[in-house]
């Protein structure tokens, strides 16, 4: 079909438009950095920034509030390209010091770069800081580099080209095949190959067909597609836009957490950016090819990140699961044919279409192409978003990019793919990282959540903190999930409060498995996975709880035991006032002691004493 | 049977769904609405809804209210206080926090909203900010890093601007 724009043109106007800014100034504007304050930063350069003539070498300055970088511990992060320098935990205070000294001076603030905590030397360059260095980013390239509420910057790096070249081409199936070929599989967690998707989808072209977007980023602990939304929507937007013109939909919902207002608010932005340059909209480009976004906003629920739920929450209802098939290829929303992907899987299309499929397909492994986001986070030194080949071990993951477990402790775990997943140990940290190995170690990609636990976690008390999430989050349709969440959630409850029986174990394990084969949806077919795991790889850490009432990591409080060393005691009375239940008795300069009827181990003696005469066991 | 209950003013109920077109696919967006004006879904407003939109019941706008986690039936505090027990924030201490604000603000087992109405208390699974792990979100303010003193000092903060204490 022939467009009415020429996007290589509106590209060069685009970039253009970006060298006229003179010295950009990224400044990240994800939640993470504007609840670390970086809207103040920003506004502070705004004002700094107004003062051209203070600029030796720009004749301008501008500020770009940007997306996710993905290094959220240490926001405020501030890059400046053109200076090849990192700033991070920047303050509104520092902000006149980076401007006066580098800006101006060309003199770099070393005491805001990144210090390496191996080293302890500081690194100037973005690429350089071990954390980056070690990531390849493709779906997460742009965020964090351009102002993610600018439609022009989305354009000065190809964006919607792919979109104008599938739609000049005129191809639907060679965009299919490209799919295939690349052999993208689905981020959301099951890893089902998108192109297949498509294919099943577009055999029912010809009557009204949806595209829906999967935004409901439900799992504790991932935190990807909001990054995504938040710092680069428009190859969301452009995604969607690509399948819709493969599979011949004309209509797309994107399902949003209410929990993410950010990226809500960017998305309707973008969307409205795009409908007016007819990016998006009747008669995109001036083809015959319209593509209307609409979003919908969930209301808190996990299931609703099942597809068929979704679909049942996008109509107004509870988002209840319902057996599959029908299969929403083909009978989907509103009864009609549905092409449901990720946010992810959709912000991999674009660059794929550009790129071409051998390019996707040239990283990752045998069986998982292309790359993927993970979001590391818990007892680990450099939390973040990150993205890697598919087959990266997870000891790169955890200790080349993460930079070890925090305060020196030792590994113990990492929970992987959320509450579906399950949990991997030492054994596992050379397994590669990809949709089969994984499955194949009893754990799953999943959304991509990574939660690293270290020694003074007790895997018990994490099992039950997953049942209890699945157990509140199970929409209590079918009875294996409804009721089995229940029971095991009750069993868990009994070990960790030091009441359990060794039969209990027996009986968790069979629940586990009953549960597994006989739910309906995916939520209950996975729920039993932490509590399978956790029973495979710590079985010793359960039989310490039951057996000989001890919890091993000093976690579970029903088991703490903390006492006051009376050697070290001086009677100080620091502990016996700090209690807030009054269970330390003693008189001044005489050994304390604590009333182990009375004590609720809230350990708050045990921060207070100065003499470290107090310890837990 | 609603007409006679006014407590509500049913020309605002009657804007929200004029936006929405009286179209049922958009109940849920509907009820955020309701709820963003009044702080939680009255009864009366659910009545009214299930029976001016085509093809819902008072009893379907119930079942889907009381569905999501989202929506409260009671009134929510002037502060609504959400402390992430998501994962990461679970492994990093979310536990103390939580505990910090429920003595602070002298709820029971089981209340959410404290006495004077000021404040309410919500746990939510996950709010997408893990690399600040334990976070803390107060009406639409994500509040990084916390700790129980953290947290009692913001809570301060907020009452003494409400002239408390």
């Amino acid at each position: 079909m022939t467009l009415n724009i020429d996007i290589k043109e509106e590209q060069r106007k685009a970039q253009e438009h970006i060298k006229e800014q003179g010295l950009r100034v990224l400044v990240c504007a994800g939640t993470g950095c504007v609840a670390n304050g970086s809207l103040k930063v920003i506004e502070k350069f705004r004002e700094l920034g107004a003062n051209v003539s203070a600029l030796t070498d720009y004749d301008k300055m501008t500020i770009v509030p940007t997306g996710c970088h993905g290094f959220c511990e240490q926001g405020v992060l501030v890059i400046i390209p053109d200076k090849h320098v990192t700033y991070v935990k920047v303050k509104e205070s520092d902000v006149e010091e980076i401007f006066e000294s580098h800006i101006k001076g060309g003199q770099p603030v070393e005491r805001l770069l990144y210090t390496d905590p191996k080293s302890g030397e500081h690194v100037h360059k973005n690429d350089d800081i071990n954390f980056y260095a070690k990531q390849t980013r493709t779906a997460l390239k742009n965020c964090g580099k351009i102002n993610a509420e600018s439609i022009e910057e989305a354009i000065s790096v190809r964006g919607y080209e792919a979109l104008a070249k599938v739609i000049e081409e005129n191809n639907p199936d060679g965009v299919i095949d490209t799919i295939t070929k690349s052999g993208l599989r689905g981020r959301g967690g099951g890893g089902f190959p998108t192109g297949m998707k498509w294919k099943f989808t577009a055999a029912n072209r010809g009557g009204k067909s949806y595209v829906v977007c999967n935004g409901d980023e439900g799992d504790p602990g991932a935190f990807m597609d909001r990054s995504v939304m938040e710092g680069d929507p428009h190859k969301l937007l452009e995604g969607m836009a690509i399948a819709g013109f493969a599979i011949g939909a004309d209509e797309a919902y994107i399902y949003v957490r209410a929990e993410y207002p950010l990226a809500i608010k960017r998305l309707r932005k973008a969307i409205a950016d795009a409908e007016e340059k007819h990016y998006l909209g009747k008669n995109i480009m001036g083809s015959d090819f319209s593509f209307t976004i609409h979003i919908k906003e969930g209301a808190g629920a996990f299931v609703c990140g099942e597809e068929t739920a979704l679909i049942a929450s996008i109509e107004g209802e509870r988002g209840m699961p319902r057996p599959k098939p029908p299969f929403p290829a083909n009978k989907g929303l509103f009864g009609r044919p549905t092409l449901i992907n990720n946010v992810e899987t959709l912000a991999n299309v674009p660059l794929i279409i550009l790129n071409g499929a051998e390019w996707f397909s040239s990283m990752g492994c045998e069986t998982s192409k292309g790359t993927k986001t993970f979001a590391l986070t818990g007892e680990v030194n450099n939390t973040g978003l990150i993205e890697v080949p598919m087959g990266t071990t997870l000891r790169q993951i955890i200790f080349d990019i993460g930079g070890g477990i925090r305060g020196g402790k030792k590994f113990k775990a990492v929970q992987i793919g959320g509450p579906s997943g399950g949990c991997l140990t030492e054994e596992h940290l050379d397994i590669s990282m990809d949709y089969d190995s994984l499955i194949k170690a009893g754990a799953m990609v999943g959304s991509g959540g990574l939660v690293v636990m270290a020694e003074d976690t007790c895997m018990v008390e994490v099992a039950r903190f997953f049942m209890n999430f699945t157990k509140n989050e199970s929409c209590g349709k079918c009875v294996p999930c409804r009721e089995g969440t229940k029971n095991m959630l009750k069993i868990l409850e009994k070990i960790v409060a030091g009441k359990g029986e060794m039969e209990d174990l027996d009986r968790l394990e069979q629940l586990a498995l009953t549960v597994k084969d006989g739910s309906l949806c995916g939520l209950g077919k996975t729920a039993p996975n932490p509590v399978l795991s956790t029973l495979k790889y710590f079985k010793d850490e359960y039989i310490a709880h039951i057996r000989d009432h001890k919890c091993p990591a000093g976690v579970c409080t029903a088991m703490k035991k903390i006492s006051i060393d009376p050697e070290k005691c001086k009677g100080c009375t620091k502990c016996a006032r700090t209690c807030p239940v009054g269970a330390i008795e003693g008189t001044v300069k005489n050994p304390h002691k604590i009333d182990q009827s009375k004590c609720i181990k809230c350990e708050a003696c045990l921060n207070a004493c100065p003499f470290k005469a107090i310890s837990k066991e | 049977m609603t007409e006679t209950s006014t407590k509500l003013d049913f020309r605002v109920l009657d804007e929200i769904l004029e936006t929405y077109e009286y179209k049922k696919s958009y109940l849920i967006a509907m009820l955020q609405k309701v709820q963003e004006v009044y702080r939680y879904l009255p009864e009366e407003a659910m009545t009214y809804i299930g029976e001016k939109v085509d093809g819902l019941s008072p009893a379907t706008v119930y079942g889907v209210a009381t569905f999501y986690a989202q929506f409260s039936l009671e009134p929510k505090g002037k502060y609504e206080i959400k402390v992430c027990d998501g994962t990461a924030c679970h492994v990093r201490g979310s536990m103390p926090v939580l505990n910090a604000i429920r003595n602070k603000l002298n709820l029971k087992e089981g209340q959410t909203t404290c006495d004077n109405g000021l404040f309410s208390l919500e746990i939510v699974s996950c709010l997408g900010a893990c690399g600040l792990a334990p976070v803390c979100v107060i009406n639409d303010k994500v509040y990084p890093q916390m700790t129980s003193d953290a947290i009692s000092m913001i809570l301060d903060t907020l009452m003494k601007e409400e002239g408390l204490n």
